[in-house]
């Protein structure tokens, strides 16, 4: 059973259209990075996904529940972004208080030990500091122990010392098998703690791959040549070629290995004005996100 | 990219028993209104203070009436502190709402009905700690009356503030504001002087008697009174009910517009 099952999922806001036609899968045990600009998309999906907007157009699946059904039998939780604590409550009550609500809690003292704020049990959440106070929100999230965890750009805000401490939560978590997807803006976060990106831009997916093969993506070359009738199964079927984009008369691969694909269009075809670019993660993902213009590629999981 | 692991266990997974209602989170939830120092200020400092100085204005009179004042003033500070405390209790809803507690709780299995539920509890022991809490200060200041006026006056002063349990909901679901006691404290106090509490309502204008006849506060201070002084009429009864009636309508109303905002 798929941990994520989105189906062509959309929502407008009266003429604005925040996630348009999006699907997504997600099979369990995956650590998915959510990636793309601010105002993206990427929260209005993953509040669909809780229950806490309701699609315009499409359907949402947790592990083959409706959210609310997840919600109830505790299958997801999510840490989000800002907000959703009580000063006046100390760190140890507020868990105590959200483990009060499920049937089948996880000690208390278990999950402030996983989220690493044992030591500030006692203390009233409005003296926590922002990255203690994610923390927290952390190991509500894991009183259910959740078979998915949603996180919405969970470091916003924090130092980096926040951050790493953070992240090592999560991922001494994310060894024991649970189905975790964030949402970042941040091109290193994802590259450090997921093993699969899924780039967002206007609300639609505009990438999708594992880390390696967004980095290939990002970190190879990119051959443009001028060529009217391409034969593109051909051209896929080259080594190290990641994606084949045909825009006019012109024709993109991006591949690792561009030597081979010159080679191939130099002499088994008619291709001229041959033109080959490096590009970096960051050109990438600028590329891929930010330009309107830019027609969606053919990703690596079709 | 397989699952490697141990995936977590689904056994026993299910919705919660009583929508999430539970005597450990209404522990938690009382333990944590009571920090607020405003709330314990009003619900308890208060009332005292103002039974002390209105009391000594029948310090002239003779004994018997000297005492008739003071149980008076008592159960009348009693029933404001009822009031304040209820009040306050629903309308911490406004300030869950916008801190986004509300919406951290939408992520669990507790059901609205039950966080509903949870709020009512909670107001209605603020209302009862006013209450003892001003009966306490009153019987140790040499207040007399018969046990079972005593008893009377304190159970239906604290039962009937229910009417405010419902407009603190009422509040909170209206306005998601932090600072909402702030608008609403001037509001109560306005209330209050219509049901007799700060001064006996005969000793207002007419025309303010009778449009007092129409407020929330009016009944309250009334049939609290009654097991002292008389005077319970189907009208005072009638406030009441009709009041309670409205708001927790206006609650439901206001709340079912909150939780289907998805």
């Amino acid at each position: 059973m798929l941990a994520i099952d989105l189906k062509n999922l959309t929502k407008r806001y009266g003429a604005v259209t925040a996630v348009s036609d999006l699907s997504l899968q997600v099979e369990p045990g995956e650590i998915v990075a959510f990636l793309g600009p601010n105002g993206a998309g990427k929260t209005t999906t993953i509040d669909m996904m809780l229950g806490l907007a309701r699609p315009s157009e499409g359907s949402v699946a947790i592990y083959g529940k409706s959210p609310a059904d997840a919600i109830a039998a505790g299958e997801i939780a999510a840490v989000m972004q800002t907000g959703g604590l009580l000063k006046d409550f100390t760190v140890e009550e507020t868990v105590q208080f959200t483990a009060s609500l499920y049937l089948n809690a996880r000690p208390v003292t278990e999950v402030l030990e996983r989220a690493g704020i044992t030591g500030i049990a006692s203390r009233r959440v409005g003296k926590c500091s922002g990255g203690e106070q994610q923390r927290l929100r952390f190991a509500m999230a894991l009183i259910s122990d959740p078979r998915l965890l949603i996180l919405d750009e969970p470091t916003t805000g924090m130092d980096v010392e926040g951050r790493r401490d953070f992240w090592g939560a999560i991922r001494d978590d994310a060894s024991r098998g649970r189905t975790i997807m964030f949402a970042t803006h941040y091109l290193d976060e994802a590259d450090s703690y997921a093993d699969r990106i899924v780039l967002i831009r206007q609300g639609s997916i505009v990438a999708d791959g594992t880390t390696a093969e967004i980095k290939n993506l990002a970190s190879g070359r990119r051959v443009r040549v001028t060529l009217a009738n391409p034969d593109v199964d051909a051209v896929r079927a080259i080594g190290g070629v990641i994606n084949v984009e045909q825009r006019g008369d012109s024709v993109i691969v991006n591949c690792s290995d561009s030597d081979v694909v010159a080679r191939y269009f130099l002499t088994s075809t008619a291709a001229r004005d041959i033109e080959v670019s490096s590009q970096n993660l960051e050109a990438a993902f600028v590329a891929l996100t930010a330009d309107a213009s830019t027609p969606m590629l053919s990703g690596a999981r079709p | 990219m397989t699952a490697t692991t141990v995936t977590p266990t689904n056994s026993l997974r299910g919705p919660t028993p009583l929508g999430g209602f539970n005597v450990t989170a209404l522990r938690l939830e009382i333990v944590r209104v009571l920090r607020n120092r405003r709330t314990l200020f009003f619900i308890i400092v208060f009332p005292s203070f103002f039974f002390f100085m209105f009391r000594s204005s029948g310090g002239r009179s003779a004994r018997a009436q000297a005492d008739f004042i003071a149980a008076y003033v008592m159960i009348s500070m009693a029933v404001y502190g009822a009031m304040v405390g209820t009040t306050s209790g629903g309308a911490t809803v406004a300030i869950e709402r916008s801190l986004g507690w509300s919406r951290q709780l939408r992520l669990t299995p507790l059901q609205p009905f039950a966080y509903v539920a949870m709020k009512v509890l909670t107001s209605m022991t603020l209302g009862l700690i006013a209450v003892c809490s001003t009966f306490t200060v009153g019987a140790i200041s040499g207040v007399h009356m018969a046990p079972e006026t005593w008893l009377f006056t304190g159970v239906l002063a604290w039962t009937s503030s229910l009417v405010f349990a419902a407009f603190g909901l009422l509040v909170g679901f209206l306005f998601p504001a932090e600072n909402v006691m702030q608008f609403v404290g001037p509001l109560m106090a306005v209330m209050a002087m219509f049901g007799g509490i700060f001064v006996p309502l005969n000793q207002l204008p007419q025309g303010l008697q009778d449009f007092a006849r129409f407020t929330p506060m009016y009944g309250v201070g009334i049939v609290a009174r009654a097991p002292l002084v008389g005077g319970a009429t189907a009208w005072a009864l009638g406030s009441i009910i009709v009041w309670t009636i409205v708001f927790s309508f206006g609650a439901m109303m206001m709340f079912k517009r909150d939780t289907a905002r998805v």
